[in-house]
């Protein structure tokens, strides 16, 4: 039995993506979770996982190919049967494996299950009008000699289709991490191609030079680092061209003679790098409300009270559905501001901010939090703490949240006013709950009173739609079973 | 409450806490200060501790009966009475 490894969904509003590079060739067995694989999308290069032990039989796409979500990548086989046989002969060594050498040419057969060394054209790669968002007229400039430029570049012998802007997966991903616009850069790569080191020009033009700007580092890795306190100047990249993968920050992780010291101080640098910034670039409004969330508190204790412990429903459930469901009234908050439009997210996909025991803070995703229940919600809290807590997030989670929540829980203070999470466009804070006064139809009385707070980008919203917003947050929150 | 009901409530809190919170090292916490204070623990932590300890001693903690346990030593004391033969 075989089947087919499709080209995963990295994000809300993924078309498709391109091989950059396998971390494994036919013949051994890949387990459950192992990376096999580098996408380069939209939002940088993406390290791909498998969700079942399986045998690879065939790389379907090589390096280099732009594959549409969804179409075969590789042909796994079952483990365990034994003997499938249909390995061909010419297949890279596993010692060769992470960068198969073959790149597809333009005249490949469209057969699309043919082994590597006769690489298929993916439906999209011999069509020069796939154009991104960086497509326009090639560079007229002289193409000089190839300069020390990413590594990746190299990777698969690739041959992009001619008449495109060509930009390098990493440069695409620095650029998008630091802000610069790829339509404002010169390529000096080859055929005018933009290299990382156009990128990093143009970085120190502007006086930004982050410490670790010669790392080539996945996406996954550096948030595993970020989550496991892994120093990236210290580690030698086993990815393709050097590149530093998860694999490479978990051994680096379990080894011992890590400096806590070190580690941390990498840790505040990264938030570092993304909080300043989105406070340099988000123009931000603050807007606060108090909901007595008595009502709320009784259901959920009556809820759990004959509930056994990993039943129970945890405050921050309801503030992440009262979030979720204000936002199927106000899209304008949920998604992001890029290249001077907002761009609504595709599913409402939250991002939650969770505090590390030993400093720092990591903000994974829960998915489509509109479509689940309460309970689902709380389950997927729970397990996205903990694993949050021990290094084990997923690329998708740490990639594609539409909107943050944070929460002060229960030992915090009474007002959180959040820090924008960039491209993202708000980031609703709870408080902790506290006993108030609370005059309501004429009467005082002592209400449990939870402070709700909306952080907000003013390019892509106005104060009078994020009070409307926030009071429609507070409205579930006081009327949680009518909601 | 007897003195081995004791010390396997404290061998449960360690294990879970171990799990939870490695960071933390049991025998440094005060047994009369906020446990959660002292660990550090969110309302997700104490839910895992809370379901760890139900699951391994097969205690009833109802949601009503946690500001009975804020302290290292109210979680034994309480965790011992209610777990152990006859019980």
């Amino acid at each position: 039995m075989s089947s087919e490894y499709p080209m995963p969904s990295l994000g809300a509003g993924m078309v498709d993506g391109t091989i950059v590079g396998w971390y494994v060739a036919p013949g051994p067995v890949v387990r459950r979770g192992e990376v096999v694989g580098l996408v380069d999308t939209e939002k940088g290069a993406i390290e791909i996982e498998v969700w079942e032990d399986a045998e690879v039989l065939e790389v379907l796409a090589p390096p280099g190919t732009k594959v549409p979500v969804g179409e075969p990548l590789l042909r796994l086989g079952t483990v365990g049967e034994g003997g499938d046989e249909t390995v061909p002969a010419d297949a890279p060594e596993p010692d060769d494996a992470p960068v198969p050498t073959v790149a597809p040419g333009p005249d490949d057969a469209p057969e699309p299950v043919e082994p590597v060394a006769a690489a298929p054209s993916p439906p999209k790669a011999a069509v020069p009008s796939t154009g991104t968002e960086e497509a326009g007229p090639p560079s007229t400039s002289p193409a000089p000699p190839p300069t020390s430029g990413p590594a990746f570049e190299d990777a698969g012998g690739t041959v992009p289709p001619v008449g495109r802007r060509r930009v390098s997966p990493a440069a695409r991903k620095r650029a998008a991490e630091h802000g610069i616009a790829l339509s404002s850069l010169r390529g000096s790569g080859p055929g005018g191609a933009i290299t990382l080191a156009d990128v990093e020009a143009a970085e120190r033009s502007t006086g930004e030079s982050p410490p670790d700007a010669h790392r080539r580092v996945t996406p996954v890795a550096r948030q595993a680092a970020e989550v496991l306190g892994v120093d990236l100047d210290r580690l030698e990249g086993t990815g393709p061209g050097g590149a530093v993968s998860r694999r490479d920050v978990e051994a680096a992780a379990e080894s011992p003679g890590g400096d806590e010291e070190e580690r941390h101080r990498a840790m505040r640098r990264a938030i570092a790098a993304a909080m300043t910034r989105s406070k340099q670039e988000i123009p931000h409004y603050y807007l606060a409300t108090s909901v007595a969330v008595d009502v709320t508190l009784d259901w959920l204790a009556a809820v759990n009270r004959d509930r056994a412990p990993a039943e129970r429903i945890l405050p921050i459930a309801m503030y992440l559905k009262a979030v979720a469901s204000a936002l199927k009234k106000f899209p304008e908050f949920n998604g992001f501001w890029e290249d001077g439009a907002f761009r609504p997210g595709e599913g409402i996909h939250t991002g939650l901010a969770i505090s590390l025991r030993r400093g720092g803070l990591v903000v994974p995703a829960i998915h489509d939090v509109d479509e689940r229940s309460p309970e689902e919600i709380g389950a997927a809290v729970v397990d996205v703490v903990g694993r949050a807590r021990t290094g084990k997030l997923r690329g998708s989670e740490v990639s594609d949240a539409t909107i943050t929540v944070t929460s002060m829980g229960d030992r915090g203070v009474e007002t959180v006013y959040g820090v924008i999470h960039p491209p993202q466009v708000a980031i609703v804070g709870f408080g902790r709950v506290v006993e108030r006064p609370w005059a309501e139809g004429g009467m005082l009385g002592v209400r449990r009173v939870l402070r709700v707070t909306l952080s907000a980008d003013h390019r892509a919203s106005d104060g009078h739609r994020g009070g409307l917003f926030l009071a429609q947050v507070a409205e579930f929150l006081q009327n949680p079973e009518v909601s | 409450m007897s003195q081995a009901d004791g010390t396997l409530a404290r061998a449960a809190i360690v294990a879970a806490l171990a799990r939870i919170a490695p960071e933390v090292d049991v025998d440094l916490l005060d047994p009369a200060a906020d446990l959660r204070e002292e660990a550090d623990l969110d309302s997700v932590d104490l839910m895992n501790l809370v379901v760890a300890l139900h699951e391994g001693l097969g205690v009833e903690i109802p949601e009503s009966d946690y500001d009975q346990l804020s302290t290292l030593d109210e979680m034994i004391a309480y965790l011992a009475a209610r777990s152990g033969p006859g019980k």
